[in-house]
């Protein structure tokens, strides 16, 4: 570690995993620090990814591909399941992967570009100077040092502490903030070709909990709930401990995990004078299916394009860094996060009731193509003395 | 003032994002309270396995 870089990364997961090796491989000299000891670990994902989404960053690779998926089922409340094959789901469905090792992959890609990569070293504040943020100052094993750049890009994840300290507001509300838990189960017997989606109140409310195989089986079982809805007795883990016990009474859980999905808007804006702000920590995870894994790609790697061309041109004000910003608001994934939200806020106000009327709509039909556009315009014709309230969903639309 | 059980935490880093006073730190595999925390009990509410407890003394 150096004490000077054209690029300094703080966070080790996939957003900083991909600015890095963007980084490097344009040339500039690069840090990527993580806070852990390890890269990948304690895991904080239920470790689903499109696969056309997946193939835009890698070459898929069975080393960190525990599942790969042909159908994603939505469970209703009444039981009602809707089956959504993978010639249709197209990019809904797709692959679950082993993050400790995929995370471990992307940082060695961007080490061999030729980032420097340190670990258990944490980022306790920016370093500023007239407002704009010149590095970090860091405690690296202990040891107090810092370590300046042209531009810091802060890929901290959830927790999100680089960019609230440099002056952006980062905190989540907590009604948009899914508490999840997941255990890690195995010795069960699922469809080891399905990702399943169970909603209702009295299963996940507000959220859904997820059935994701890792293995023939083995998977990952975890929920999200609505931060307001997390109370003694009524948590993540709660809900989690009674579907187990109902479903898989006799699996054996060898993982526990916990973690905090955000499904509020985007930050108002991802950069500031030397600053850039990208995956998780920017709040670019989907808000209606909670992903977060391709996004996080996507805009790592995007902000270390444009670093890259600001550091050339040797301006990295605010302004300078902006074609960032405005970038993935334009671009398919910022559309896409615009629509989904509007359509997150809208199935959050449905009752049981109203669910499962919804589902028994459209559980036999056969959608030529399946996305959530075409989902929509379905549960609209299907649904006529639904229409007022269907507006708002119909608007996410246009 | 807060309570942190580090026997039920998962370190998840859930109660750092939501707190309005950026009081709470997960350090490397344990959370920590850094600074001044004004118990509003946010944190509380979102912890995935309700390792935070506000503690109001007498």
């Amino acid at each position: 570690m150096k004490s000077n870089y054209d690029i300094l990364i703080v966070g080790g997961g996939p957003a900083g995993a991909l600015a890095a090796k963007t980084a490097a491989e344009a040339g500039n000299s690069v840090c990527l620090i993580e806070k852990r000891p390890a890269i990948g670990t304690p895991v904080r994902c239920a470790e689903g990814i499109g696969k056309e989404l997946l193939r835009e960053f890698i070459k898929p690779d069975p080393r960190w591909i525990s599942a790969e998926i042909e159908r994603a089922r939505l469970i209703a409340p009444n039981g009602t399941t809707i089956s959504l094959e993978q010639d249709r789901a197209g990019n809904e469905v797709g692959y679950v992967l082993d993050r400790k090792v995929f995370d471990r992959e992307l940082v060695w890609q961007a080490a061999e570009a030729g980032a420097d990569v340190v670990v258990k070293t944490r980022a306790t504040a920016p370093i500023l100077a007239n407002g704009a943020v010149r590095g970090a100052k860091v405690l690296s094993v202990g040891t107090p040092a810092e370590i300046r750049a042209d531009v810091v890009i802060a890929a901290d994840g959830t927790e999100a502490q680089f960019a609230r300290r440099a002056g952006l507001d980062t905190t989540v509300p907590l009604r948009e903030m899914m508490s999840c838990a997941q255990y890690l189960i195995t010795d069960i017997d699922i469809d080891a070709g399905s990702t399943d989606f169970y909603l209702g109140n009295e299963v996940a409310p507000e959220g859904y909990l997820w059935v994701f195989p890792k293995g023939e089986r083995t998977a990952n079982v975890g929920i999200g709930i609505s931060g307001r809805k997390s109370r003694d007795g009524t948590r993540a883990k709660d809900y989690l401990d009674r579907f187990v016990a109902k479903n898989f009474p006799d699996g054996k859980t060898i993982e526990c995990i916990a973690g905090g999905v955000p499904v509020c808007r985007p930050l108002p804006c991802t950069v500031g004078d030397g600053l850039m702000v990208v995956g998780d920590a920017a709040r670019v995870v989907d808000p209606l299916t909670g992903g977060g894994i391709g996004n996080a790609m996507f805009t790592g790697r995007l902000a270390a394009r444009v670093a890259s061309e600001c550091i050339s041109a040797g301006n990295c004000s605010k302004e300078a860094l902006m074609p960032y910003d405005a970038g993935w608001r334009a671009s398919r994934m910022g559309k896409f996060l615009e629509r989904n939200y509007k359509v997150k806020e809208y199935f959050v106000t449905l009752d049981d009731r109203k669910l499962n009327t919804l589902a028994d709509s459209i559980a036999n039909i056969s959608l030529k193509e399946f996305s959530v556009s075409a989902l929509i315009k379905e549960l609209i014709k299907r649904n006529p003395k639904m229409l007022f309230e269907l507006k708002s969903l119909k608007d996410a639309l246009s | 003032m807060l309570r942190i059980n580090r026997d039920k935490c998962g370190y998840c880093g859930t109660c750092v994002a939501v707190c309005p006073e950026d009081a709470l730190e997960l350090i490397d595999a344990y959370l920590s309270l850094e600074r001044e925390c004004i118990a509003c009990g946010i944190c509380a509410r979102a912890c995935p396995f309700g390792a935070l407890e506000v503690v109001h003394e007498e």
